[in-house]
């Protein structure tokens, strides 16, 4: 425990140099995380505005507040492993892991949460700026709050889960991308990124809470925002729990079936 | 063929006194899609793809003993960096056997990987963007080496490898050599005692080299750890390995002593000899490879040397003559060679 501790440190170590190498393209990330979210905030307020202040619950504001809260949920819970893993099995970097004592999972894991406590303030300041300007407020149960951190570390941990899994992809074929595609599509539509998930058709709606999208994303969001009850919000979190576990056994078939794979046909 | 067979060897627990690195009828058989140009081809392909099974490593067998450091030679594609890479548990072999230090590589148990390491003079595990130094931090992080012992190997590798004004300069600002440096570096600092080096003084000029082949024998002097080098330049091979293992099409073609290798792959020797006269005609004693002022460099069968140098002292205004065994690196081409149809 102490070693892998050290090995965390280290890698944030690491990380945070790397980041401040290139601090121009990380400026540039951290718009990019911004801008969409703000797209679809901008697009729904002008729809509610047009169809008289409010689609179904959500009034103006609430849109708003929605895709703001949304910008900082997704910050914390993405991950960018599915562009990387491709690259590392294409390029043979992979094998260096491979070599290594320790699962890479740990590298990685510690990257990425390296990488978000680095940027996190900053969007919590533009978050904060955002909310001003559009004149939101929310003011959740103390209990929504209690519940959002696990909720929100553990929409972290099965999105993380279940992309590396996917990721893996990349062990038997290297023209990943129209499977990122697919997965980024349906994550767009299901998770409740382009739109509140409860505003979508009920067979939308089944599916999504059916899929894992949801509770990386619209859950969390739901929650903080004060439209869930406890009832509704502690069903959510054993939806989580119940991806990370299947997440955390597909993660370990699909790995091991992978790794022998790429020492099969050439690693 | 599944590829993916396990590999018919019994678990040992790790024991000194077997052989360090253990090989037996070791195959590693890829299996590639093939296909032909032409429309009607690739239709063909979409229904039935047509697979080739391609043998990188065709059934061979040796040994490494403790402390040894043992050149593994063959041209491109004869299996060498296939065969380092099913001993150091990246690939897994389609059939025989192969322990390292006891333990079955492709199950890259963590102990065994924490007493390994393989050099691959091509590819990089530095992160490109930051100091050696941070890579070589996370490696100890990676390895749980005690921070006293790091500090230790560290101050060698730095002593060794001249690492000093390096190590805090970005990675991606060193040149090829200086990378190679810490490259090498970075995969001891956990004091392997099974070392693969492939190819580790690719691209470098020969004073680099020179330094990194120091650096491998002090690193096996100091260290007593077992090396099974692969290098296309000769120089390394003779400086510092006595044994030699050659492999062609994934088959064995020698394992012995360098100098039995030259013993048993040369029918020829060259005599290099400095006569005054320039104009000589020295056809009649050998194959003349080579004459210019007075400067001739004559291939003889080996069974006939002395006897033709004697006639060429005799019959000759000899300033100096020199005896020599041909290049290395005709002697390996022979052997190749040889193994062609």
């Amino acid at each position: 425990m102490k070693a892998l501790a050290e090995l965390y440190t280290q890698q944030f170590k690491t990380t945070l140099a790397m980041m401040f190498q290139y601090r121009a393209a990380l400026v540039i990330w951290m718009i990019g995380q911004v801008l969409e979210p703000l797209v679809y905030l901008i697009v729904w307020s002008i729809v509610s505005k047009n169809s008289g202040g409010s689609i179904g619950s959500y009034t103006t504001s609430d849109f708003a507040a929605y895709f703001i809260v949304l910008m900082l949920v997704n910050q914390f819970t993405y991950t960018w492993i599915m562009y990387e893993f491709e690259y590392r099995v294409r390029e043979g970097i992979l094998s260096f892991a491979l070599l290594k004592p320790v699962h890479p999972i740990h590298s990685d894991i510690a990257d990425n949460a390296s990488s978000k406590l680095i940027t996190l303030p900053t969007m919590i300041l533009i978050a904060a700026g955002l909310a001003l300007g559009f004149h939101v407020s929310i003011s959740p149960a103390p209990w929504a709050v209690a519940v959002f951190i696990p909720v929100l570390l553990l929409a972290f941990l099965v999105r993380f889960l279940l992309e590396w899994t996917l990721a893996q992809a990349a062990f038997w074929t290297t023209r990943v991308s129209a499977i990122n595609q697919t997965y980024f599509v349906l994550m767009l539509f299901l998770s409740g990124q382009m739109a509140p998930l409860t505003l979508l058709p009920h067979p939308v709606q089944v599916a999504a809470a059916i899929l894992p999208f949801r509770w990386m994303i619209g859950f969390p969001v739901e929650l903080l925002l004060g439209r869930l009850t406890l009832t509704q919000a502690l069903t959510g979190l054993g939806a989580q729990v119940a991806w990370l576990l299947l997440g955390f056994v597909l993660l370990r078939l699909v790995w091991r079936a992978g790794v022998r794979n790429y020492s099969a046909v050439g690693a | 063929m599944d590829t993916r067979k396990r590999a018919p060897v019994v678990a040992g627990e790790p024991t000194v006194t077997s052989p360090v690195v253990h090989i037996k009828d070791l195959r590693k058989v890829y299996v590639v899609s093939q296909q032909e140009a032409g429309a009607k081809a690739v239709l063909q392909d979409l229904v039935h793809r047509r697979k080739l099974e391609i043998p990188a490593v065709d059934g061979i067998s040796f040994d490494l003993a403790t402390g040894e450091i043992v050149g593994f030679l063959g041209p491109n594609g004869a299996g060498k960096t296939t065969t380092l890479k099913m001993l150091s548990g990246l690939l897994h072999p389609s059939a025989g056997e192969v322990t390292v230090l006891g333990y079955i590589p492709w199950k890259r148990d963590k102990s065994f990987l924490r007493q390994i390491t393989l050099v691959m003079g091509q590819r990089n595990q530095l992160v490109w963007d930051i100091p050696a130094i941070s890579s070589f931090e996370l490696n100890r992080a990676i390895y749980r080496v005690p921070p006293v012992d790091y500090r230790r190997t560290l101050d060698e590798l730095t002593d060794l490898l001249e690492l000093g004004p390096l190590l805090h300069k970005p990675v991606r600002n060193l040149s090829l050599g200086e990378r190679m440096k810490c490259e090498i570096a970075a995969a001891l600092l956990h004091r392997p005692t099974v070392v693969f080096l492939d190819e580790p003084t690719i691209g470098l000029d020969v004073t680099m080299q020179r330094r990194i082949r120091n650096f491998i024998a002090e690193y096996n002097r100091r260290f007593g750890a077992t090396i099974l080098l692969t290098s296309h330049y000769m120089a390394d091979v003779v400086a510092l390995c006595r044994r030699v293992v050659i492999i062609h099409h994934g088959r064995l073609l020698f394992d012995g002593d360098l100098s039995d290798l030259v013993q048993k792959f040369t029918e020829y020797k060259t005599i290099v000899l400095q006569v005054g006269d320039c104009q000589a005609d020295l056809r009649s004693y050998g194959e003349v490879e080579s004459c210019g002022d007075g400067r001739f460099t004559l291939r003889v069968p080996k069974a006939k040397t002395a006897q033709v140098t004697a006639r060429l002292l005799k019959d000759l205004p000899v300033i100096d003559l020199l005896v020599e065994d041909p290049p290395i690196e005709e002697v390996i081409e022979r052997v190749f060679a040889q193994e062609n149809p």
